[in-house]
């Protein structure tokens, strides 16, 4: 913490604005990305307090079901992403208040549990979600103006890139609070905390509600994004996806998501075209790098070489 | 005594067929400094962790400031102003010296607050008040795993006292003390204290300790209190001499514990 984020932060943005400017298909792939990086800002929390989720795909799909739902009857963004918000905040406390008793292995289990309940839920009940085959969101207006498709996508990323950095701003407000604080203590000692009078269970719930509202963000850009949603999203692989970017993007800093998921997306999609058999392998062979030589990821990578060149403030 | 601020009644609990506490009556007046003796096993950790929640008695009753607490979880029983430290000290150790006890200052005041920092001015103001009166101060911004055994041990008291208890129980304060730092640290503790107005129950295996800084001492044995009152009426009872201190003695000669 402490560290100053504004000059990565900047340099992040003008580069992926530059980018999609000279290769326009980019906007769709950064937007996607910054989705993803803000579920995954969410499972940072988590892993503050030491605990892992398998299972964020579940909030992730709630935010973007509830694009897909309320979209016929609403058809503004601006009202939209609340509601995917709201919506995920709320299944958030429901499982939050049974989820936070537990620790570890069964925090990250029963987390998966409830994704996977709500996969088959989305598959099975096809008379509202019409099952695998998902439903197709029409374009929504943006502050009450109906856009083409090329200004909406410029627009979707501006709005990504905003919240990204807004809520990337208050998390790290966050976690120098003591709620924040409090969560690396639920990691080390987490009866010392009760013995200050403090319920850790308490503490975790609002992480965790917080975590649930940032991944239905999340999912809500991304059916805006991709005008489409399937069970998919809430399937455990996606789940691990977010993990995955969170331990490529490294916990240090609130960037670390952003920037995981943005070379997550760019690895996937370029090595997909180029190696289509192989691109999982090289995932696989980059998480394991990542976590063998490289624990604090690629933000951890980054602070190393700046601080080699005395680039600190 | 029904004047007594913590008071202890017929307090039972065993664990298989060993009775930690057989039937523990203590009361505690405000102000009082009250050291507590006896032999590893004796069940002295376990009246401290039944005080404070942490194991609930099977029998018996636990009384504070005239109200019943017994059972209560550790967490309503800080909040009404009884505060503990451990003999092995529980230190958050991802954090710095200043942000332990910051996090127990923070406590009580705004904690739930998500978007002020933790050491702002205020907190920081009143951490730094308790590091200066536990000599901490220059280790302020230290992680808590690079600590020396006294400078854990204070720290660890420093993290209880601010929660500005009513009273503080505290689990071999000078135990893995090097003998000659001991009275420093309980010069520091007791001068807190007194300060502060604290009640103090301490458990404390060097009667020399003992001698010094206790108004009463009580003698634990087998789960049992054998005896209580004035050190220096309690140390010389030739029934304590023979039961408990002559296995302290022994106990100190042998050298360090090994004990959770
Ligand atoms: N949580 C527990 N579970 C099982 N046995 C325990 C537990 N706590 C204490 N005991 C046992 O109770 C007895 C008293 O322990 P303790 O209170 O730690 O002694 P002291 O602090 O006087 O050395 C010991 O025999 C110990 O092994
Ligand atoms: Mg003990």
């Amino acid at each position: 913490m402490g560290r100053n984020l504004t000059l990565p932060t900047v340099l992040g943005i003008a580069l992926l604005f530059g980018l999609s400017f000279l290769a326009p298909w980019l906007k769709f792939v950064f937007t996607i990305a910054l989705a993803k990086g803000l579920a995954v800002l969410g499972i940072l929390l988590l892993l503050r307090a030491g605990q892992v989720s398998f299972g964020h795909a579940l909030y992730v799909a709630v935010g973007a079901y509830t694009v897909a739902f309320t979209r016929p009857v609403a058809g503004d963004v601006l009202i939209l992403l609340p509601l995917a918000v709201l919506a995920a905040g709320t299944v958030g406390v429901l499982v939050g208040l049974f989820v936070t008793r537990y620790r570890d292995i069964f925090f990250g289990m029963l987390n998966l549990a409830f994704s996977m309940v709500f996969y088959s839920l989305l598959e099975k009940l096809y008379a509202y979600t019409k099952g695998t085959d998902g439903i197709t969101v029409v374009r929504p207006s943006i502050a009450g103006v109906m856009l083409e498709r090329v200004p909406y996508e410029w627009t979707m990323l501006c709005l990504a890139l905003t919240l990204a950095v807004g809520l990337g701003l208050l998390a790290r407000v966050f976690l120098a609070s003591p709620l924040g604080q409090a969560l690396p203590a639920i990691k080390t000692r987490e009866t010392r905390l009760e013995f200050a009078g403090i319920s850790a269970k308490r503490v975790l719930l609002v992480s965790y509600v917080a975590s649930a509202m940032l991944a239905g963000l999340g999912g809500g850009l991304i059916a805006m994004t991709t005008l489409h949603v399937t069970p998919l999203l809430a399937y455990w692989t996606h789940s691990g996806e977010l993990v995955f970017i969170a331990i490529l993007g490294g916990g240090g800093a609130v960037l670390g998501p952003f920037l995981g998921a943005v070379v997550f997306e760019l690895v996937r999609v370029y090595a997909a075209a180029a190696f289509p058999d192989a691109w999982q392998m090289i995932l696989g062979a980059v998480l394991l790098a990542i976590i063998l030589f490289a624990s604090r990821g690629l933000w951890g990578i980054y602070e190393d070489l700046t601080a080699k060149r005395g680039v600190r403030s | 005594m029904s004047g007594a601020l913590l008071s202890a009644r017929g307090l039972r609990i065993a664990f298989g067929g060993v009775k930690a506490a057989d039937g523990i009556d203590l009361d505690i007046a405000e102000g009082e400094f009250v050291a507590i003796i006896g032999p590893n096993g004796a069940g002295k950790t376990t009246f401290i962790n039944m005080t404070t929640g942490y194991l609930r008695p099977q029998a018996g009753t636990i009384t504070f400031a005239g109200e019943p607490i017994t059972g209560l979880q550790p967490r309503q029983i800080v909040r009404r102003g009884i505060a503990r430290s451990f003999q092995i000290p529980q230190l958050f150790t991802e954090h710095t010296v200043i942000e332990n006890v910051a996090l127990k200052v923070a406590a009580h005041r705004g904690f739930w607050h998500g978007l002020r920092p933790l050491l702002d001015r205020p907190t920081t103001a009143a951490t730094m008040a308790i590091l200066d009166q536990f000599g901490l101060r220059h280790v302020a911004e230290a992680k808590a795993t690079e600590l020396n055994e006294g400078t854990r041990k204070l720290t660890d008291i420093a993290m209880a006292m601010a929660l500005e208890p009513r009273v503080l129980l505290m689990d071999e304060p000078t135990s893995g003390v090097a003998s000659a730092e001991k009275f420093d640290i309980m010069d520091t503790l007791v001068g807190a204290l007194r300060a502060r107005g604290v009640t103090a129950v301490f458990v404390e295996h060097d009667m020399e300790v003992v001698e010094r800084y206790a108004d009463r001492v009580a003698v634990w044995s087998q789960g049992k209190i054998l005896a209580s009152g004035p050190p220096a009426e309690v140390l010389n009872d030739p029934a304590v001499l023979r039961e408990v201190i002559g296995v302290e003695v022994k106990h100190a000669a042998g050298g360090g514990h090994a004990h959770a």
